[in-house]
């Protein structure tokens, strides 16, 4: 069974493809510390070539990213900055993945009036598109690293409460749950014997998309100016930094742009992959990939 | 229709009043004195005593809070917002003043996603698995894993710098309005490429199209006068949903190029701690999300009578 999975997965180039970017991002991220060639902080770096400005310095056998603004090693921000947008993405979509579904299981399960009054508050979030319900969240909570997740993970939480709803009214159709329910299975034995097995396979490719999703929307809050504070070597943030240099310097503002690109476009691969895996029936609908942070 | 036109505004009703309220409670989330945390982060340096006690008393901020949240929701009514603590300005005015630019744009980006999603969802949809499909796709996991800004540095750029074709930021004339509305619009056309190509490509397995092929008609103009029509109708319904987030967008893309938009605002009124400015403005682009919203499904209904006995 597992080996016929397995074989499944890799028929599926886009999946593999995901799979091995993200192991490469997660390796990197833990040992970013050993690998830096440069403190992530250290400011005025030697220059390359004697007699050079420090600051701004262009990729070079020294410094393969280029300098900063400030003389910073780009190779070394970057690195340094991988942890803290994984962590992003995985912590806020676990918010909004413990949120969502126990709104969609409730909505979906009991029905009624409690459907009614949690479908039309996810209709009231949802009506916030896309980052703006992340910048409602940070107005209130104010400005950092912690408040972006939280805020891009309440952000997400509509779309799970959506999910599992839909998914438990079908559930709730299949005979043998209406069978387990007439035998007299109570709520609990019925909500993990049934709902939640049956819930989990769309809920893990959900997941993987929303955590590519949170990483573009945290990057963007940063960018903005609502999430890291510097010097922290968040991406977003560095990109923000570059941005008045972008002429002479486009690398400050690039090496960070393509790492959450790669990060993101290896999300976006993996899900993809996991759909096809896990839910042949999905396979052609993408309809839910908009970004638009 | 009528009757479904009633019931979708009756529905509306509740959801309005919910994002008043999430919109109220912003700034009373806040840890400590709202007027104290505004003052100091619009008027910035020391902060009066007798300024917080005016602004206090100007915003009615030491009323309870049901009492304050009724005054909110009149004053929604009569379409008065409150007075931006910055700007000085009433916050209706400084909105009305600016939102054709977050429109444009919006409309603008909705216009290169329709355009570019289409036509490459169409070519990939005619050669499922051919190289142009094999690149259209690449194209659009690009165009969904890229962060806007990057994408807009980048259109800057080559096209405003190195090429000179356009103007690198700004509101005035048409000219202004490509480099943003492309990178806009570039995020949200994988999104309906692909839409478009699996939609296609399930009505070309359609009865009628095998006729239209049975009776000797060219391809082309089986895919122009009978498929496309069929296959567009899901792009239609997800019309809404983008401009959705084309507005969201607006808010990243305006801040890069530089437009005075209500997206660049909102962000700066957040960071100003301006927070009657804020609600308005998230108000009001919550309210603009739901009539697109609106109108897409009313469009939608009158073109299709199975949607209004549901």
């Amino acid at each position: 069974m597992f080996r016929r999975t397995l074989r499944a997965f890799g028929s599926q180039p886009q999946g593999v493809i995901g799979l091995g970017l993200l192991l490469v991002w997660l390796i990197l991220a833990l040992s970013a510390t050993q690998l830096v060639p440069y403190d992530p902080l250290e400011q005025g770096l030697p220059p390359a070539r004697a007699g050079d400005s420090p600051v701004r310095q262009a990729p070079s056998s020294l410094y393969w990213f280029g300098t900063d603004e400030l003389g910073r090693d780009v190779l070394s921000r970057v690195l340094a900055g991988a942890h803290i947008s994984l962590a992003l993405g995985f912590i806020s979509v676990s918010i909004g993945l413990v949120a969502g579904t126990a709104l969609g299981l409730l909505a979906g399960f009991y029905g009624g009036w409690v459907d009614g009054i949690v479908m039309r508050a996810m209709d009231a979030l949802l009506a916030f598109p896309g980052i703006l319900l992340a910048l409602v969240v940070i107005a209130a909570l104010g400005t950092s690293i912690q408040n972006v997740m939280i805020a891009v993970g309440i952000a997400i939480v509509p779309q799970y409460a959506r999910l599992v709803r839909g998914l438990c009214l079908t559930i709730r159709e299949l005979a043998y749950v209406e069978a387990a329910h007439v035998v007299g299975s109570g709520p609990v034995r019925l909500i993990f014997r049934h709902f939640l097995p049956n819930i989990v396979p769309p809920l893990i490719v959900l997941s993987t998309l929303q955590i590519g999703q949170a990483i573009i929307y945290g990057s963007a809050l940063s960018f903005l100016g609502m999430g890291a504070q510097p010097p922290t070597p968040e991406w977003g943030l560095i990109a923000a930094k570059g941005r008045d240099f972008f002429r002479k310097a486009w690398w400050i503002s690039t090496f960070p742009s393509l790492a959450i690109l790669s990060v993101v476009l290896a999300f976006n691969l993996l899900g993809d992959g996991l759909r096809g895996l896990l839910d042949p029936r999905m396979r052609m609908v993408r309809v839910t990939g908009q970004q638009n942070s | 229709m009528l009757a479904y036109l009633g019931r979708r505004l009756a529905q509306l009703v509740p959801v309005l009043l919910l994002i008043s309220l999430i919109v109220f409670l912003i700034l009373h989330a806040l840890p400590g004195d709202p007027a104290m945390l505004m003052l100091a982060g619009a008027e910035g340096g020391a902060v009066s005593a007798e300024r917080i006690a005016e602004l206090q008393e100007a915003m009615g901020l030491n009323d309870p809070l049901p009492v304050q949240y009724g005054r909110f929701l009149l004053g929604i009514l009569r379409g008065d917002l409150g007075e931006s603590i910055r700007l000085r300005t009433p916050v209706t005015e400084v909105i009305l003043e600016r939102f054709a630019f977050t429109i444009q744009l919006s409309l603008g980006g909705l216009a290169c996603a329709l355009l570019l999603g289409i036509t490459t969802g169409i070519l990939s949809a005619l050669r499922p698995n051919g190289w142009t499909d094999v690149l259209f796709s690449l194209m659009a996991y690009f165009g969904m894993s890229m962060p806007l800004f990057w994408l807009g540095l980048m259109l800057i750029f080559l096209f405003a710098f190195q090429l000179k074709w356009f103007p690198p930021s700004g509101s005035e004339g048409l000219d202004r309005l490509v480099l943003p509305s492309l990178t806009l619009g570039f995020v949200s056309a994988g999104a309906i490429s692909r839409l478009t190509r699996s939609s296609l490509m399930e009505v070309l397995h359609e009865d009628y199209i095998r006729t239209a092929q049975a009776k000797g008609l060219a391809r082309h103009r089986i895919v122009q006068r009978h498929a496309l029509k069929n296959a567009l109708i899901p792009v239609v319904t997800i019309l809404g949903l983008q401009f959705g987030g084309m507005l969201a967008g607006a808010v990243v893309t305006e801040t890069v190029f530089s437009r005075p938009g209500l997206g660049r605002l909102v962000v700066q009124a957040i960071l100003w701690k301006d927070y009657p400015l804020a609600q308005g403005i998230i108000l009001f682009m919550a309210v603009l999300f739901l009539s697109a919203n609106l109108l897409v499904d009313i469009s939608y209904a009158w073109l299709d009578p199975r949607i209004r006995l549901h």
